[in-house]
Formats: structure tokens, C-alpha cells, sequence
């Protein structure tokens, strides 16, 4: 028996190889294991090879595993591309159809199952992904009924006959496979799960279910990879509160909408990845100028330019903190898990009303892809405020010579604000510096006065949790620092370094900018030295480190940039190097 | 009721004397008492260039924004809070040059609001360059031998985008630019109002003299009528798009707002944020 292990489905893109990798997991899920998956796809809709791994774990493992246990393939190429990864003694789950052959290097079982005979034989060839689930459920000794639950689901719109045909399927499958092997492989069998319920879920849909929460009921935006599934989940589901989605006719349109729409007093946001946000920052500016609240989120994916659409990478942290020209308030903040991605989201809507500015939620696209099980979201835990936003019954009346303050010197920075309906809430707004009522101004006194007064918005901002600390030891060897979804697999190489003696700390970094160095310098302070690890090329969280906190001297790169997301080992070996090459310990 | 006067601040417009702007603003501001508007209800949104600032000359909620962002910036503000009443306004810089893109898709999208360009084919505030209206042959700072780019015609465009309520103005006829804003506020969907706004300044082409000699309003066509589509798309051709008046709308065709599935009459500003409990809960169903 194991407590985890990794099982991976590949096949042609536009095969439908979604629905074996689901079922699998959501099935599991439900067993009460904890699931992380990543999809290997390309920016293109049918052909070219594409994968779905999935690791199943009695505890939570927020990374994907070094390397695999179960290859389930339904070509040759998905076997040339991934069986070295799979461990010496794993095993090939093959459709018989395409004469499935391995390499002679590998000390690897094939079972070749006739997955598209065996579902003809059920009156479709478009049942062999069921086939093979079936093969898995034979091989890996799991319980049937799980799966059968999942595929009532899945199926049970299209009629009884149907969803009979697909348990058909699975269960001729699991019968075929262990025919073939002479029963389940006990290595294979998992150690029995807690049976808890939890969820499970990409951090798009968490994103998304975060905006609901914290009372979005509009978003217009631009469909991209890797966030176009936050739209779709809201599209599907607005009008259930009386809101809705517009697809604008770009992204440019798509935040300032947004924009508009925080100025009418609704909570809105937009969403994109890279290109869009490139094409977002004069507005981006505009929001800061005049302190209308706005939320974005950005997906990072491979940059620069079309780069790479569909992989992981997380070079846009420069341009999330420094982009749009001139100097506005602007908080960025960056989820690390699913579950944080639900509550930074609603937060995100909280901070942008209170501080008035443009607040950005950055996630990679690991983490909005990336299904994995998810603690029950608690909607208890979502507040709403408001900040100074006044309400009819607050707001005095005037005058009507005497214009609304919107832009009032207070001493936090930070102005009342009303919003257009309000019968003494009348005032003007405008991206031109301007004056305590809006109108435009000029005057040398009153454009310092008020970009301090803006600035003066996020002097010592903080988010609740600013970083993740995980620091056992008060004089480490080394701090790992990270960002994003890369909590996990940080972990993860840290124990294995651990075990050979090393002391080491961990911080991931959760509020980019304002920069919170007061939290990180003692951590980075403690240890004899740093590594920040990144997927990008330039080191732009070491940078960001250097630049508000210093030790320049204790801070090295672990960096990665080929578009696949960090393996525990490349980070374990990177520091071993690392360690050698500058005879650090 | 609020009269024109209530719509005037005390801000002096910074045109130049006689430019075709001040015009549009009084329209505007007389078509909003004749409407009986109150002050709060109105927000008016402008993008950058001298028309951009008429936004701040208006006693109403006015949002200034960035260059050829102005529909977006209305649009959102409208499905925020569909009770206001939402002008957008701008030059013909802004809306068929920097921001075509939204100008089309407004017009195709038909949200509630009214979109007012100030059209005098030249870009003033930069201090006289060529602008996407200018004609051919037209010299300016940026085109000093002529223009040789073929001027946008954004009625027909408007048209040909689907455009629900089309209608053009020219600064020196306000009865009629007065009863055209107001027609557009009242219809059920996109406004889009070309107004002739002559810039006295750089333009010496397109005078206020050379518009009054070629301009052709629609009452001045017997039998015009602004159901008509095919005829109005035909008028214009033959007019050179010197057309004025209300030169076509469709009644029929219901609101971007009003087409939304589930989207209610009460607007998004006013429901409340917090879902009830049991709400949220279900909707994790789908991800157990």
C-alpha cells in the first residue's frame, strides 16, 4: 500500500481526454484524497499531443510529483513523450488498438487493454475513455461505486441508457485489465483516505465564486488562456443573482467597463492574462487618478508578447507592479492556493473600496488551472466593507453651488465617496490633476498636495496575511522564498534537503506591492542566506527583495522559465548546486 | 422640475470664442430640463481633446477619462445603474480614430446611453493636425501636402453596424440639435449623434458658413422617413453624409439591458451584496 502516488492520461488534443482525467479525480476526491493536477496542452484546438496528471495523496501535496506510477495512453506519442517519467516498476495503460510498444530501456509493465475494441463492443469507440478509467480502477484495486456515482452525473441528462453503457464500459475495463495482470498490483493500492468531503476545483472557479461572494454581479472582459474559465463560470452563473458578463470587443474596453461600473457604485471587475493586461495600463492609471476602485486579475502565463499561452511562468510581476506611467496607489496581491484565491478575491473588493485604487489579484496558470482539492470555502469567513463610501442617509445636504469633496484632504489620504444618483453626492471626475471637487487644477500647491495625498493612501499598508511563514529554525542555513503556486513544491524539496541536515526557513510572499518588507527582512535578516525561487528568467521577486528590503549579498535565483512548472527535484537539485558552486554551507 | 440654469455650473469653458461646442453643451443642458431631468440623475462622460472637457462645464456627476475610452467607460457605468440618464461625449479624434473600436461595438451592443461627437474634422487641442473626419486633400500640420487618407463616414457606419437610433447635428441649428438630444436620450438604446462643431480656430475649411451651404436636413426631404433604413443609408450616400436631423431609428429592437437573460429592471447599484447563505452553498454543489 502507498500513501500517494501519480497517474497520468494522455492522448490526441480534441479526444475528449478531459473526461477520463475528471472522473478519475472527482471520483477520488470524493473518497476523501487530496488531488493535484496540472494539463500539459497546447494553443490549439484539435491534434497535438496533450496530458492530464493527476496526484492522488492521503494528505495535501500542492505540487506535481517528480515522476509517475500510471501512464494511461491512447497513442504511441503519449507514451514516447511521457514514459520516462514513469518509476522503474510503473505501468503503461495502453489501448491494444494502436500496438502500444515501449522502449527497451525501460524497466516499465505495458498492459495493453483494447479500450476502443471493448467500446465498440458497448456501441461507441467514444466509451473508451471509460475503458480505461475502468483498467484503473482494476489495476489500483479502488472501489467501483465512487465512479458509477460520478458517472450518473456526467451522463444522466442524456438518459439511462446511456449512463448503463458508460458503467458498462468501466466495469469491462477493470474486468479486461485484471484479466490480463491476474489481479489488482498491490503497489499500486492506496493507503484508505479520511472520506472527508472537500471540494475540487481550478483556482478560475475559486476566483470567480471569490467576486460572488464579495458581491459582483458584473464583469466584462476578454476571453484569454489561462482565465478565460473565471468569465465562463460567471456567465453561467450572474444571471442566477440578476447579473451578467459582457465580452468586450477588447481589453482596453473590458477594464475601463469595469471601471465605469465602480464609479456607478457596482462592485466589477475584469480578468486577463499577459497581453491583456499590457493593453490595460493607461486605465490601470485612469483608476488611479481618480480613485475609482477597480479589480483585476491576471493569470500569468508564458510571456513576452504571444509567448507562451499555455504554460506556466510568473514574469509579470514587474509589470504588475510598475506598469501604467506616472505614480498611483496600487496593491497587488497573489494567492499561493486554490482556497486563497476564493477569499484574496473577496478581499481584493474590499481593499480596492477602502483604499480607492486599482487593486490586482495575480495568480499563475498552475494555480487557475491547476485542479486540485479544496477545502470546503466558508462564506461566513467573506466580509464586505465598504470604506468610505457614503450612503444617502450619511450624506449631508448642500447647496448646489457648493460641489461634493470627492477628492477631500483628509489625513489617511483617503476621500469620502458618492456615487452618481446621489442628489448632494454631485461632483466631477477626471483623470487631469484636479482639485479637492474634481474640476482640473494645475496649480504647483495643489498637484503636490494631492499626488501626496494619494500616495499617502497605502503609506504602511498590510494586508491580514502579507506572507506565509513557515520557520522552524531561528538561524537557518537557508530561506526559500517563492510566490504564487509554488508554496508546494518548495515544500516539498525543503523536507528532502532537510533529512540531510540542512536548517531551513520558508516565507511565500503574498502581497507583492506595496511591498511588505517590514514582515520579510527579519526572515531574511535570521538566514545565512536566500533562494528566491521563480519562473521567470530575470529573478524579478529577488529584485523586488533587493529593492525594499536589501541583503543582495545572501540572495540567489532559482529560477525556471521553460514554460512546465517546478519539479520538487529540480529545486532540490538547483540548491544542492547552488550550495556546491558557491561553497555557500 | 430643474431648468436649463440648473444643469450651468460656474466653470468658464476654456474654447476658444465661437467654438461649436459651446453649442452642444447649452443643447444638451436645455434637453435635460425639456426632459425634466434632475441634476443627480444625469452623468455625462467625455474623452480627451476640447470636446472632453464639456463633461466638467455641466452641473451633473461628469467623468473625464482617457483618450477613445469613453463608450466603454458609459457602458459600464449604465449596466451599473441602468436609472441614470448616460451621455457620452467626445470628439471625432476620439471616437473614430483612437476609439473606432468601441464606437462600433457600442453601436452594435445598443446599451442605453446617448453618444454625442463633436465632429470638426480637425484634432484642435493638439493645436491642428488631421483628423480620421478630415477630407481628402485636407492640409493640416500633419498632412501639409493634403490629406490622402479617405475620411470615415460614420453614419453609414453606424448603419451598417446595426445602429438602432442615428442622427446628426450642426452647431448653429440648436432647435434642432435640442429636439435630436433629447429624441436620443428617450430612445430605448444607442443614440449616435454626429454633431457638426466647427472649430473656429484650426479649421478654416469647414466653417460654420461652408456647413450652412451643404448641410441637408432630413425636412427638408419630402417623404424622409427615419424607419426607413435602406432610405436613410441611400440619403446619406447621395447627401455625402451632410445629412441632418434624426435620420433613422428602430423602436422595435429592445435594449441591450432589456435582452440580458435575468437581468432586472432594478438596477445592479441597488441590490444587495450579500447573497443569502444557502445561495452560495448550493452553488459548491457543482464542485463536491
Amino acid at each position: 500500500m502507498v500513501d500517494q502516488l501519480s497517474w497520468k492520461v494522455g492522448g490526441q488534443q480534441g479526444e475528449g481526454i478531459e473526461k477520463p482525467g475528471d472522473l478519475f479525480a472527482t471520483a477520488l476526491n470524493r473518497l476523501g484524497y487530496y488531488l493535484y493536477g496540472y494539463r500539459h496542452f497546447s494553443s490549439r484546438i484539435k491534434g497535438g499531443h496533450t496530458n492530464n496528471k493527476i496526484r492522488v495523496s492521503t494528505r495535501p501535496m500542492r505540487s506535481l510529483p517528480d515522476d509517475l506510477d500510471i501512464l494511461v495512453a491512447f497513442d504511441q506519442e503519449t507514451i514516447d513523450v511521457n514514459v520516462r517519467e514513469l518509476k522503474k516498476g510503473g505501468v503503461v495503460i495502453a489501448d491494444l488498438k494502436f500496438n502500444p510498444a515501449l522502449p527497451e530501456d525501460v524497466d516499465v509493465r505495458l498492459v495493453s487493454v483494447p479500450f476502443t475494441e471493448i467500446a465498440k463492443g458497448l456501441g461507441s469507440t467514444l466509451m473508451k475513455n471509460m475503458v480505461a478509467v475502468g483498467a484503473t480502477i482494476g489495476i489500483m484495486d479502488l472501489p467501483i461505486e465512487p465512479f458509477q456515482e460520478v458517472v450518473t452525473e456526467l451522463w444522466g441528462r442524456k438518459g439511462q441508457t446511456v449512463v448503463e453503457k458508460n458503467m458498462a464500459a468501466l466495469e469491462e475495463g477493470k474486468k479486461a485489465a485484471l484479466d490480463i495482470v491476474g489481479g489488482p498490483l498491490p503497489e499500486f493500492k492506496l493507503a484508505p483516505a479520511d472520506g472527508k468531503k472537500r471540494l475540487f476545483m481550478i483556482g478560475n472557479e475559486a476566483l470567480a465564486l471569490g467576486a460572488i461572494a464579495a458581491g459582483v454581479r458584473f464583469m466584462s472582459a476578454y476571453p484569454i488562456t489561462p482565465s478565460s474559465e473565471i468569465m465562463e463560470y460567471l456567465i453561467k452563473t450572474l444571471p442566477k443573482f440578476g447579473g451578467t458578463v459582457i465580452q468586450t470587443e477588447d481589453e482596453l474596453a473590458a477594464i475601463v467597463m469595469a471601471i465605469g461600473a465602480n464609479y456607478g457604485g457596482a462592485r466589477a471587475f475584469t480578468a486577463s492574462a499577459g497581453p491583456g493586461l499590457s493593453l490595460m495600463t493607461e486605465a490601470i492609471g485612469l483608476a488611479g487618478m481618480t480613485e475609482t476602485p477597480v479589480v483585476i486579475v491576471d493569470t500569468q502565463r508564458g510571456g513576452p508578447s504571444t509567448g507562451l499561452p499555455t504554460k506556466q511562468e510568473q514574469s509579470d510581476l514587474n509589470a504588475m507592479v510598475y506598469s501604467t506611467h506616472g505614480e498611483i496607489p496600487k496593491i497587488v496581491i497573489a494567492p499561493s492556493t486554490v482556497e486563497e484565491c476564493f477569499y484574496d478575491m473577496a478581499e481584493a473588493f474590499n481593499l480596492a473600496e477602502e483604499y480607492q485604487c486599482p487593486v490586482i489579484v495575480l495568480t499563475d496558470l498552475a494555480l487557475s488551472l491547476g485542479k486540485q482539492t479544496v477545502e470546503p470555502l466558508d462564506y461566513d469567513r467573506v466580509e464586505i466593507r465598504r470604506g468610505k463610501y457614503l450612503g444617502d442617509e450619511t450624506l449631508p445636504e448642500r447647496p448646489k453651488e457648493e460641489l461634493f469633496k470627492r477628492y477631500e484632504f483628509t489625513l489617511d489620504g483617503i476621500s469620502p465617496r458618492t456615487i452618481p444618483g446621489q442628489k448632494y453626492g454631485i461632483h466631477h471626475v477626471t483623470g487631469v490633476e484636479h482639485s479637492e471637487t474634481g474640476r482640473p487644477s494645475e496649480t504647483a500647491t495643489n498637484r503636490k498636495k494631492m499626488m501626496d495625498k494619494r500616495l499617502q493612501k497605502l503609506k504602511g499598508f498590510r494586508i491580514k496575511t502579507p506572507i506565509h511563514v513557515h520557520a522552524p529554525h531561528d538561524r537557518p542555513d537557508i530561506l526559500f522564498v517563492g510566490i504564487n503556486s509554488t508554496e508546494g513544491v518548495i515544500r516539498e524539496a525543503m523536507e528532502r534537503l532537510e533529512k540531510e541536515g540542512l536548517k531551513i526557513n520558508h516565507i511565500h510572499i503574498r502581497q507583492l506591492y506595496p511591498f511588505p518588507a517590514d514582515d520579510v527582512r527579519p526572515y531574511l535578516e535570521a538566514s545565512e542566506h536566500v533562494f528566491v525561487v521563480e519562473q521567470n528568467a530575470t529573478g524579478q521577486l529577488a529584485q523586488h527583495m533587493i529593492l525594499n528590503v536589501g541583503y543582495r549579498e545572501k540572495i540567489h535565483r532559482i529560477l525556471k522559465y521553460d514554460g512546465n512548472p517546478f519539479l520538487p527535484k529540480e529545486i532540490e537539485h538547483e540548491a544542492r548546486a547552488l550550495i556546491k558552486a558557491k561553497e555557500l554551507i | 422640475m430643474a431648468t436649463f440654469k440648473d444643469f450651468r455650473n460656474d466653470v468658464a469653458p476654456n474654447w476658444c470664442p465661437g467654438c461649436g461646442d459651446f453649442a452642444v453643451l447649452a443643447a444638451m443642458q436645455r434637453a435635460l430640463a425639456n426632459l425634466g431631468y434632475e441634476p443627480e440623475q444625469v452623468a455625462v462622460l467625455s474623452g480627451i481633446g476640447c470636446s472632453g472637457r464639456i463633461s466638467g462645464y455641466i452641473h451633473a456627476y461628469g467623468f473625464h477619462g482617457v483618450h477613445g475610452r469613453v463608450l466603454p467607460l458609459a457602458q459600464g457605468l449604465k449596466m451599473a445603474n441602468r436609472d441614470l440618464v448616460v451621455i457620452a461625449a467626445g470628439g471625432d479624434g476620439d471616437g473614430y480614430a483612437i476609439g473606432l473600436n468601441h464606437t462600433i461595438h457600442a453601436i452594435r451592443r445598443n446599451i442605453d446611453i446617448t453618444y454625442l461627437v463633436m465632429d470638426n474634422q480637425i484634432y484642435g487641442l493638439t493645436k491642428g493636425q488631421t483628423s480620421p473626419r478630415s477630407a481628402v486633400g485636407f492640409q493640416t500640420k500633419s498632412t501639409p501636402k493634403g490629406s490622402i487618407e479617405a475620411p470615415i463616414a460614420p453614419l453609414q457606419m453606424a448603419l451598417a453596424a446595426g445602429a438602432t437610433f442615428v442622427a446628426q447635428g450642426f452647431s448653429s441649428d440648436i432647435n434642432q440639435l435640442v429636439n435630436i438630444i433629447e429624441e436620443g436620450i428617450r430612445h430605448p438604446g444607442f443614440a449616435m449623434i454626429n454633431i457638426f462643431s466647427p472649430c473656429v480656430t484650426f479649421n478654416k475649411i469647414n466653417t460654420y458658413d461652408w456647413f450652412k451651404q451643404n448641410v441637408v436636413p432630413t425636412d427638408t426631404i419630402e417623404g424622409y422617413d427615419r424607419h426607413d433604413r435602406n432610405k436613410a443609408m441611400q440619403t446619406l450616400m447621395e447627401t455625402d453624409g451632410m445629412l441632418t436631423g434624426i435620420i433613422y431609428q428602430d423602436q422595435e429592437t429592445p435594449s441591450y439591458q432589456d435582452r440580458i437573460p435575468g437581468f432586472r429592471k432594478e438596477p445592479l447599484v441597488k441590490q444587495p451584496l450579500k447573497l443569502e447563505r444557502e445561495a452560495f452553498v448550493e452553488l459548491l454543489e457543482e464542485f463536491a
